[in-house]
């Protein structure tokens, strides 16, 4: 499925944010042909009664093996003299209807021991499962002969035989899923919502598995009306003189040299019909499956995409710094609507210092980090305006070559989540080299010792063992410290840690902090620090800039921003944190959600929510106000220092 | 806490755990021996007052998470007794899950992730109503709004999809569903480390709002001691599957007993706050197939003695006041 159109959408019917479902579908050109050559075909075989076709048994000795285009026979005639036209319709009609019939028979028993295995677990599971297994050990085409050979030929005991063969299939698939959703926590909650068993698997549970029931199904049509077509070319399914392909197939073997038409025109349909089948399945289950639908079927880029307007690059500011970000732009386009998810972002690093973002989930703070290096998936994802200066050298008109130079060199990552960063099937010790030795040719050996080097400088006890552990032996916290090691195995200048202490304990947190602190303090290199939380901030940033609906909305040192919130936002961001030691404080929630950043409103986006908003506020652009060389707000009425929001 | 809760919270035992245990693993394998097990909760008895709001604080692994499934029966400890207002619980949770279901709830951590994808809110909410309580249509009707107005959501939102909600709607959803059936104690697991700070407060404001409005019980589990800090009367912080420190919130975070409650209190960081206490990085969890012979906390503990490393100290080795109780031989502040 390589010819997908995906990402370039058609313009969508309806001025809807996503593409519909059809939509999707016939942007899939493979699929769309399917779909019409299946449609075809479908149309054709049910409107065999009506259509004026000869009948498809009456044999005509007389004649006989007549070629295609002869008169009164389109497509000649048999060893019998019967119309091969009609037989083709009639026969298309038994064979989709067998494919079909087998196809919900082995769905419905397949996936209903797949739900009870899958859910039920512990020694159901294994009974069930096992038996599978044992069906599955047989050669598919053995079992549904010996089936066949138990219960005399004949179409209806072939369809029995076919269904069967293939319950494995769906068990297994069904089961896996079920496992998973099983152990989510809404089956948990519906538990406790008093639903019984059998009413959380057929009302929780069935329900999110019917997709893949689907998908299973459109995938697994054409493999049975293949195997229906096997039986009955061996004798085993329709009996003459009923026409089905297979059989058809099958009478025609005998003269295949004589007459080769007889037999191609069968094998021609089967191919058409299953072909069609298999690109209509394949298009339906890149559509009904979420991973794919969500934009995993457009090809990777390496890089965002960068479309600015080359007259508007803002030139870099005096300060210059080891990282300079100027108006950046980052926007994403998703279905006919775009999402400004950075709107023109400037963020100064000095060397050696850490500078902290702050914001809540969606204020465009990670989109930020991840635009500095084109890590912004593309598509939806595009750099709309602005620069980024490394040391003077634009990143984003860079060559795609230089900027896998500078990642992981230059410029390293941290990310929230060690464990999916960090290849599970890799030791540690060979990812640390790989990231030495991608950016500093130099022997396995040489790479090695570094590595052990790099392990003790993040304070990791037994690093020379510790090289040959794989991820998953490492505990959250260690496992950070890998990530760190990794960031700075190529002397890094700027470190981009995005939230890297989310998601550990506290204990953890505190120590992989001041790890971090330590290490810049060493290196001398500068670190963006993205996260949601202030006393993060307190405990590492020496700047901060806080963020909101893309935008930075205050900047200025840690103790300044902390102490003296000027921004309202800012202030009920502080204000709204329980505080160990003041259980007593009154939590000052703010009230309202953040714009959807697809619909900014005119003037300031905090508006809505703020205590203090004047109608000038909404109008026009606020920018943002430097009161100092580090100092600023973007807020017309900012408050004065004391006062509180 | 207001006065009155912390009056009410004095009467009577509403939740009483003692002893228990819960062990994974540890099966008999097919070829003899047994796989490996661990102690996911071990020698844990505490009991939970009438109104009060317990909070229970520690790291991921400590067995929190496993505490909060035995309380509502979702799990059922290997051995030891939980008592519900005098009945047992384990018991009942067998017998009968519904009429555990009426009394006990719970609020899961991830919102989104505990609301079906594939129901309206309206069907996710009415599944309680329809199965705990013999309300008929009109009633349920009934219910469903005032359960709305409580969490504070539009009645609009009854015919919308999971996926169409922020973190902190989701999460009001999740505990108008725990609400439903009109339970005494609510078990709260994580119920806003998913969400956003300012989110936050909204949710830990209506959770105190709703707990004064329908005298609810809490449990209040979190990694997060400021947020229990906030909202306990109690705190109960565990480490490694067993009890560290029990006792009132203001005693316990003024004067902690346990060198880990301390060392906890330390590391959180503040706004404002500069300089944080930072271990050593061999300073890690025990290997919980091989537990420790003595108390779990030794290896990473300043005071620790030959005494530590011999022997599991007792829930209540050190105690302080009347209701204040450490699992430590050299509890702080008294020498």
């Amino acid at each position: 499925m390589t010819e997908t159109t995906l990402s370039a959408p058609a313009k969508p019917a309806k001025k809807s944010a996503r593409p519909g479902t059809l939509a999707l579908l016939l942007n899939n050109s493979l699929a769309t042909g399917g779909l019409i050559v299946l449609a075809l075909i479908c149309l054709i075989a049910l409107a065999a009664p009506i259509l004026p076709l000869p009948d498809p048994d009456v044999t005509a000795p007389a004649d006989r093996l007549k070629p295609i285009f002869s008169e009164d026979h389109l497509l000649g005639t048999d060893h019998l003299g019967r119309d091969l036209l009609s037989r083709l319709i009639w026969g298309s009609r038994v064979s989709l209807a067998v494919g079909l019939s087998a196809t919900v028979i082995a769905a419905f028993f397949g996936s209903l021991l797949g739900l009870v295995a899958g859910y039920a677990g512990g020694r159901t599971d294994t009974i069930i499962m096992r038996g599978i297994d044992m069906v599955m050990a047989f050669p598919y085409i053995l079992l549904a002969l010996a089936i066949v050979a138990v219960l005399g030929p004949g179409l209806l005991n072939a369809l029995y035989a076919i269904a069967l063969v293939n319950i494995p299939f769906f068990a297994r698939n069904i089961r896996g899923i079920t496992l998973g959703l099983s152990r989510r926590e809404f089956v948990d909650a519906a538990r406790l919502s008093g639903k019984s068993p059998p009413q959380i698997l057929f009302l929780e549970i069935l329900p999110n598995v019917l997709p893949v029931i689907v998908i299973t199904m459109s995938t697994t049509v054409g493999w049975m009306i293949l195997e229906t077509a096997g039986l009955s070319f061996l004798g085993l399914g329709a009996q003459p003189p009923q026409a089905d392909l297979g059989s058809m197939l099958g009478e025609g073997r005998k003269i295949l040299f004589t007459a080769p038409h007889v037999s191609i025109i069968p094998g021609l349909m089967i191919f058409a019909l299953v072909m069609s089948i298999n690109l209509f399945g394949d298009g339906v289950r890149d559509i009904l499956d979420p991973r794919l639908r969500a934009g995993s079927l457009t090809r990777p880029v390496s890089r965002t995409a960068v479309e600015r307007n080359k007259a508007d690059i803002p030139a870099p500011s005096e300060k210059q710094g080891v990282l300079d970000v100027r108006q950046m732009r980052t926007e994403f386009q998703i279905g006919s609507s775009v999402y400004k998810a950075v709107g023109g972002v400037d963020l100064n690093l000095q060397q050696g210092e850490c500078l902290g973002v702050v914001g809540e989930s969606g204020s465009g703070k990670s989109v930020t980090a991840m635009s500095i290096m084109g890590l912004v998936p593309t598509p939806p994802g595009r750099i709309a305006g602005g620069a980024a200066y490394l040391e003077g050298e634009d990143l984003f008109a860079a060559s795609d070559r230089r900027i896998r130079d500078l990642r992981g060199g230059s410029v390293a990552y941290v990310f929230q989540d060690p464990l999916s960063t960090l290849h599970p099937l890799f030791t540690v010790g060979a990812q640390l080299t790989e990231a030495i030795t991608t950016h500093q040719p130099m022997s396995r050996a040489k790479a090695r010792d570094k590595a052990i080097d790099l392990l003790s400088l993040v304070r990791i006890p037994n690093a020379r063992e510790r090289l040959d552990a794989y991820p998953h032996e490492l505990s959250g916290g260690m496992r950070q410290r890998v990530c760190i090691a990794m960031a700075l195995a190529n002397d890094a200048k700027v470190l981009i840690a995005d939230e890297p202490t989310t998601a550990l304990d506290v204990t953890v947190q505190s120590q992989i902090l001041t790890l971090m602190n330590g290490l810049r303090r060493e290196r001398n290199a500068a670190i963006l620090f993205i996260t949601h939380d202030f006393g993060v901030v307190s405990a590492i940033c020496d700047r901060v800039a806080v963020m909101y609906a893309g935008r930075i909305v205050e900047t200025g040192t840690t103790d300044e921003v902390l102490n003296s919130p000027q921004h309202p936002y800012t202030a009920k961001l502080i204000e709204c944190v329980p505080v160990l030691g003041e259980p007593e404080r009154r939590l000052d929630a703010i009230e309202g959600r953040p714009p959807v950043v697809n619909n900014l409103p005119a003037g300031c986006a905090f508006a809505d929510r703020c205590p203090h908003v004047q109608p000038a506020c909404r109008q026009g652009e606020i920018s943002l106000d430097m009161s100092s060389g580090t100092r600023g707000v973007r807020c017309l009425f900012p408050l004065t220092s004391g006062a509180s929001a | 806490m207001s006065e009155m809760s912390q009056n009410k919270a004095s009467q009577e035992a509403l939740l009483t755990i003692e002893a228990v245990e819960r062990i994974f693993g540890g099966e008999r394998k097919l070829f003899g021996g047994h796989n490996p097990a661990v102690h996911a909760v071990q020698g844990l008895s505490l009991d939970v007052k009438k109104g009060e709001t317990l909070g229970v604080v520690g790291e991921s692994g400590c067995g929190k998470s496993t505490l909060a499934r035995l309380v509502v029966g979702l799990d059922l400890p290997t051995s030891g007794t939980i008592t519900f207002a005098g009945e047992d619980l384990t018991a009942l949770a067998r017998k009968d899950r519904n009429a555990l279901a009426r009394k006990v709830q719970y609020v899961f951590q991830d919102p989104v992730a505990s609301l079906n994808p594939r129901k309206t809110i309206r069907t996710i909410l009415e599944a309680p109503l329809k199965h705990l309580t013999d309300l008929n249509a009109d009633g349920r009707e009934q219910r469903l709004a005032e359960l709305l107005q409580a969490v504070n959501l539009a009645p609009e939102f009854l015919e919308r999809y999971p996926h169409e909600f922020s973190g902190g709607q989701a999460q009001r959803i999740g505990i108008a569903r725990a609400l439903a059936a009109g339970p005494e104690l609510i078990v709260l697991d994580e119920p806003v480390s998913a969400l956003d700070v300012s989110v936050q407060a909204q949710v830990l404001n209506l959770l105190d709002k709703l707990k004064d409005d329908f005298g609810l019980t809490y449990i209040f589990i979190s990694h997060d001691l400021s947020v229990v800090e906030s909202v306990s009367d109690r705190v109960a912080v565990m480490y490694f599957g067993r009890m560290a420190e029990l006792g009132p919130a203001k005693e316990i975070f003024r004067h902690p007993l346990h060198p880990y409650t301390d060392l906890l209190m330390r590391s959180a960081p503040a706004p404002g706050r500069h300089d944080l206490m930072s271990e050593d990085a061999s300073a890690e969890l025990p290997d919980p197939y091989s537990p420790p012979a003595g108390c779990a906390f030794a290896a990473r503990c300043g005071h620790k003695t030959e005494k530590c490393l011999a022997a599991k100290p007792a829930p209540d080795e050190a105690v302080s006041g009347a209701k204040h109780f450490a699992a430590c031989y050299h509890p702080l502040g008294q020498a």
